[in-house]
């Protein structure tokens, strides 16, 4: 029996902890504030890497708090995508943290340090949890500061975005509430490796399957998938820039990480139908984002909208429910939180440089810096999948498992989508760098400050890590996807007792 | 009773669907307000009612025997209902500086973000 371990509390003791000093530091200047904050996320770098190093030597490492057994009490669970995941939120985290601390974030009224924690906080507790009541409650810990984040500026379009954010995350939850009501009613369970054993047996109920669609709508709603992303184009772009690089990066996948953890666990017998949804779905997430990033020209807005086309990506993935299609799916996941947060810091630097992210506004950049250019191109043109950047490997390796299925209209959207994204980067490349500046536009060419550039070129040094080296990385995804394939080793781990692989 | 609650839910539940999409921010309110609460009504229902059970154990044995109630669902939607408070909380907050910023309670002309 192995034995509980203490490791996997601590990304989520860490912000907590900081929550509580950062808010008694309210007094303390901005700058003590921000150099604790980047030291917590520090901190959390270096547990998360313990973490990852752990599982990936032990298997699968759980935490039974309150030393109550499972199922009775709540399951800390760490499987490798878990881990994988603690540990790109890690990145993200300190990357922000530091960016933040040059950008200055005076609009959060010296909230935004203790805010940011929460939010970690809560996506590393959905990462970890083993218990589907537990996620609901870490769901609401990461939305909550999230709401706070959005509305604290309080400019017009800060609150109108934060009504349409609430409203329809609120419904989102109550919908999580009623899926686990149906299931707790059935099963009398909440533990995610003793629902998926209990469920099992239960074959395609209409009570399993409604359950099953309506943790669908829940998770794809905080996921922004297609038809339930509305709130996501008409909320990200009017935040901060630290604030929509975080939520860009991390809050989407989370509600994906979501899907891929019930869907696989708990669902395991019922992919068919699923796939028949997910498929679609995905498809259809695909297209109808990259369309609405296609017509616009603020530069956050156009990256909101490519989150969405990206998201289907990933269920597109998880619908196949192929060893290879799930593997491709975490390796996606990653690359597009790296690259995704990377270009929203990158919009703010071009922002803080020409004093616009209107790209009708901004112009004449390659001539004035570079530098910028270059950064701006890797995450670009990883989003847009060309080779050797990241997300050229993972395109390649989803459509390679597509090929292998034989699904040649999901193929193919997948293919017509990546031209458009690049179509959206080569427009932000033309307008903000390319182009000369506007006549009559006054840009205030500010000095791009280190701390600003810093968290950039870190990230732009990770994709093209991923570039340089697909196969170890891939090598790490197959191995997640192998523990997701065959959740024998999750629930045996969890419930400490031997089960018959199905 | 088994057989009210359930109606009860679904008359809450469409009652908060409909609230939901009206254009007044405070219908919408409510309406999330009703949705939430048939969703805490719902686990509560559907773990199963019974009365004059309780989960105790009697002085002379050492586990429960018989009918008993489930005392979870009672957590879980405790639980439930101080996260929806709470949110409710800051909803009303948010819809009150949301109307003073805009002058309208039409969600028609919440689209400055829009552009």
């Amino acid at each position: 029996m192995p034995a509980d371990s203490p490791l996997i509390a601590l990304p989520l003791v860490l912000p907590i902890f900081a929550v509580g000093v950062l808010l008694c530091l309210r007094k303390a200047g901005e700058a003590t504030r921000h150099a604790l904050n980047i030291l917590t996320c520090t901190a959390m770098l270096v547990v998360s890497v313990f973490l990852y190093a752990q599982v990936s030597e032990h298997g699968v490492l759980v935490l039974r708090t309150g030393s109550w057994p499972a199922p009775f009490g709540i399951t800390l669970v760490a499987d490798l995508l878990s881990a994988v995941m603690v540990l790109v939120t890690a990145v993200i985290g300190l990357g922000v943290a530091v960016y933040a601390a040059g950008s200055g974030t005076g609009k959060f009224r010296g909230y935004f340090t203790p805010l940011f924690q929460a939010l970690l906080m809560g996506v590393n507790g959905s990462f970890l949890t083993g218990d589907l009541f537990n996620l609901y409650v870490w769901f609401e810990v990461m939305l909550m500061s999230s709401f706070v984040l959005v509305a604290l500026p309080g400019g017009r379009p800060q609150l109108e975005a934060a009504v349409k954010y609430l409203t329809l995350n609120f419904i989102a939850s109550a919908f999580f509430l009623v899926g686990l009501g149906v299931l707790y009613g059935m099963l009398g369970t909440l533990n995610m490796a003793d629902l998926a054993v209990k469920l099992a047996p239960l074959g395609e109920s209409d009570l399993v399957l409604s359950s099953a669609v309506l943790f669908l709508v829940a998770f794809g709603i905080k996921a922004g998938v297609f038809p339930f992303y509305f709130w996501l184009p008409s909320s990200y772009h009017v935040t901060p820039t630290p604030v929509a690089a975080v939520f860009a990066g991390l809050l989407t996948k989370v509600g994906v990480y979501a899907c891929i953890r019930v869907f696989t666990l708990v669902y395991a017998g019922h992919q068919e139908f699923l796939a028949s949804l997910l498929l679609p779905i995905g498809v259809l997430t695909m297209i109808t984002g990259v369309f609405g990033a296609a017509s616009q020209f603020y530069i956050p807005r156009i990256l909101s909208f490519h989150i969405i086309s990206q998201i289907g990506y990933m269920i597109v993935g998880l619908g196949f429910f192929t060893r290879g299609a799930l593997a491709a799916t975490v390796f996606y996941i990653v690359h597009h939180i790296l690259v995704k947060a990377n270009l929203f810091l990158i919009g703010g630097i071009i922002g803080h440089r020409t004093g616009s992210q209107t790209l009708k506004k901004t112009g004449g950049l390659y001539k004035k810096a570079p530098w910028l250019a270059l950064l701006f191109l890797i995450p670009a043109m990883s989003l847009g999948g060309i080779p050797p950047l990241s997300g050229f490997f993972a395109k390649f390796a989803l459509v390679r498992e597509g090929l292998a299925l034989g699904q040649w209209t999901v193929i193919a959207a997948c293919l017509a989508v990546g031209l458009l994204t690049l179509y959206s980067m080569v427009k932000i490349w033309n307008e903000a760098f390319w182009k000369d500046a506007p006549a009559g536009e006054k840009q205030p060419d500010r000095p791009m400050p280190l701390m600003m550039m810093a968290p950039a070129i870190a990230l732009a040094a990770c994709t093209v890590m991923f570039g340089i080296f697909p196969g170890f990385f891939m090598d790490v995804a197959l191995r997640a996807a192998d523990q997701l394939i065959n959740p024998a080793g999750y629930i045996e781990a969890v419930l400490q007792t031997t089960t018959p692989a199905r | 009773m088994e057989n009210l609650l359930p109606i009860a839910i679904g008359i809450l539940f469409a009652c908060g669907c409909y609230l939901c999409m009206r254009r007044n921010i405070v219908r919408v309110l409510l309406g999330i307000m009703l949705f939430s609460q048939a969703a805490n009504l719902l686990i509560f229902a559907g773990a199963g009612l019974s009365t004059g059970t309780p989960p105790i154990i009697p002085g002379d044995a050492t586990t429960l025997t018989g009918a008993y109630a489930d005392p979870l669902p009672q957590a879980l939607v405790l639980t439930a209902i101080v996260i929806g408070f709470a949110v409710l909380a800051f909803a009303i907050a948010l819809v009150l500086r949301a109307w003073h910023k805009t002058g309208s309670d039409d969600l028609d002309t919440f689209h400055k973000s829009d552009t």
